[in-house]
């Protein structure tokens, strides 16, 4: 029996069901374009975007397109191409949820799901108005005696799981370990989540685990649930080692998106 | 020689000056300014056999982090990081900063991208420089929409680090934690003290050591012009095209 399973693009977009937390990796992780415009045709609903911590192309993409209802982030933007256009119309028009964050709150959300803990404490944050508008965060004394200060405010986050998880990597292995380099992050995602799908460049015929330089730098292959090999599948965004994002591509994105109907035709051309 | 300068290379030479004195600065998203500072900041300490580091979150070269998008703020927290950059759609009077959007919320009237990872770093890195290029009232105002991360916290909240600077295309100001209010440091040339009081959204103090901004000299442009630019092209493409045309 083969050690994973070797899946169709439309079989993990098939996973995704209406209403799902879908986890979505930062710009420099590996963003999973192709599958994304997949789920924007297949028309899925009320998809809850948790966001480690920020999105671009990708969440404005689905947001645009009618398949958001909430997103928990720390920042929805363009980068270098300014704001996310169908975002920020949104939010403006109360279409979407958005529930405000900051970086270091949405790692530590889903690193007390690693744990398996049900809260992990942050300091920072205190004091501010992302703090009084997250009903779901508490803050508490410092109860140690033995560490930090004991009057001591001390936030604390709920653990979130992720229903879902796809990204894009360079490369697999012939078991199914994920090549991610030192984007740490994309372990901490699929650890915190129910399910995990990866389209990939390409699947090498080799074991990274008889190296430990690449053993260090994979996602072993017991947190994927299946692996779709997708060509340019972070497309136009950037796979980091291997190509860099097509900057022509998402400036043309970011002129279209600023209508309405210029999104739409930019859409029915790029699906 | 007289150099042709330009607004941002004067900016990256305002915030290198500001510098001098770190083992590590860190640089995160959409600050091609900072991070180009910081680099030239760098480049610069080495002629004076110190070794300064720098991180730039968005590019894989100019990064010292193989920990995953959280080293920043755990690295930050631990104390490792002794400036770092915030930018505000507004900043106020007492440093507050807001980066979510305008009016009032969650009933937004323009929506900007979000908080990233202000509500921690301002709080535990030592030297917080705020820069935002355009300065106006509709920038600099007397009270933020949203804190997305405020500038001075209760009495018992863990607070190592804070706002130090503010620098604008126009000046740059020292923030006196004591009386919550910033005060006028350095002034462009091209700008008066009774224009600026005009400008700025909140009241402010001048300092009575109050000088120009100074130029970059030609050693500095060289090093920032030769060396400085293709590096920054690794990270930010469309900048580096714009100023330096490469």
């Amino acid at each position: 029996m083969k050690s994973f399973d070797e899946l169709s693009l439309k079989e993990i977009v098939d996973e995704v069901q209406d209403g799902f937390i879908l986890g979505i990796p930062a710009d420099y992780s590996g963003v999973p374009m192709k599958f994304t415009k997949e789920l924007i045709k297949k028309g899925v609903k009320n998809l809850k975007l948790y966001c480690l911590p920020l999105t671009t192309i990708q969440g404005d993409m689905l947001i645009g397109s009618g398949c958001v209802s909430e997103i928990e982030a720390a920042a929805v933007t363009l980068g270098e191409f300014g704001m996310a256009p169908r975002f920020s119309e949104a939010v403006e028009n109360g279409k979407i949820l958005i529930k405000d964050s900051t970086c270091p709150a949405l790692h530590a959300q889903l690193q007390a799901t690693e744990k398996s803990v049900p809260f992990m404490p942050l300091r920072g944050v205190i004091g501010s108005d992302i703090q009084k508008h997250r009903k779901d965060w508490h803050v508490i004394e410092n109860p140690m005696r033995s560490s930090g200060v004991r009057e001591e405010p001390v936030l604390l986050l709920p653990a979130v799981q992720l229903d879902i998880l796809v990204f894009h990597a360079p490369c697999s292995d012939r078991n199914g370990n994920i090549q991610i380099g030192r984007r740490r992050e994309l372990a901490t995602l699929a650890h915190a989540s129910k399910k995990v799908f990866v389209t990939v460049e390409k699947i090498l015929d080799i074991d990274f685990f008889e190296d430990e330089l690449s053993a260090a730098t994979c996602l072993p292959a017991l947190y994927v649930n299946g692996i779709s090999i997708v060509k340019n599948g972070a497309w136009p965004c950037s796979l980091p080692g291997v190509y860099s994002s097509d900057n022509e591509e998402i400036k043309k994105y970011s002129l279209a998106a600023k209508t309405e109907e210029g999104f739409g035709e930019y859409m029915r051309y790029c699906l | 020689m007289i150099l042709d300068i330009q607004r941002e290379e004067l900016l990256i030479s305002q915030l290198a000056d500001l510098l001098k004195n770190d083992k590590h600065v860190a640089v995160g998203a959409a600050s091609p300014i900072p991070g180009a500072a910081a680099l030239l900041a760098k480049e610069e300490a080495k002629f004076l056999n110190k070794r300064l580091r720098v991180t730039i979150l968005h590019s894989n070269k100019y990064n010292n982090f193989t920990d995953g998008a959280r080293e920043l703020f755990d690295c930050a927290a631990q104390g490792r990081i002794d400036t770092f950059f915030l930018g505000g759609v507004q900043i106020d009077g007492q440093a507050n900063i807001n980066l979510v959007g305008t009016g009032e919320y969650p009933k937004i009237k323009k929506r900007f991208p979000g908080s990233f990872g202000s509500a921690l770093m301002y709080f535990v890195v030592p030297q917080i420089i705020l820069f935002r290029e355009e300065h106006s009232p509709r920038t600099l105002v007397k009270k933020v929409d949203f804190i997305s991360a405020p500038g001075v916290s209760e009495r018992g909240v863990y607070r190592p680090g804070g706002p130090k600077y503010l620098l604008t295309n126009s000046a740059l100001f020292k923030f006196n934690k004591n009386l919550q209010k910033f005060s006028l440091f350095k002034i462009n040339e091209k700008e008066t003290v009774k224009n600026l009081i005009k400008v700025t959204g909140f009241d402010f103090d001048v300092d009575n050591k109050i000088s120009q901004m100074s130029n970059p000299d030609t050693n500095r442009i060289n090093i920032l012009r030769n060396e400085i630019a293709p590096m920054v092209s690794e990270f930010y493409p469309e900048f580096a095209n714009r100023i330096w045309g490469i």
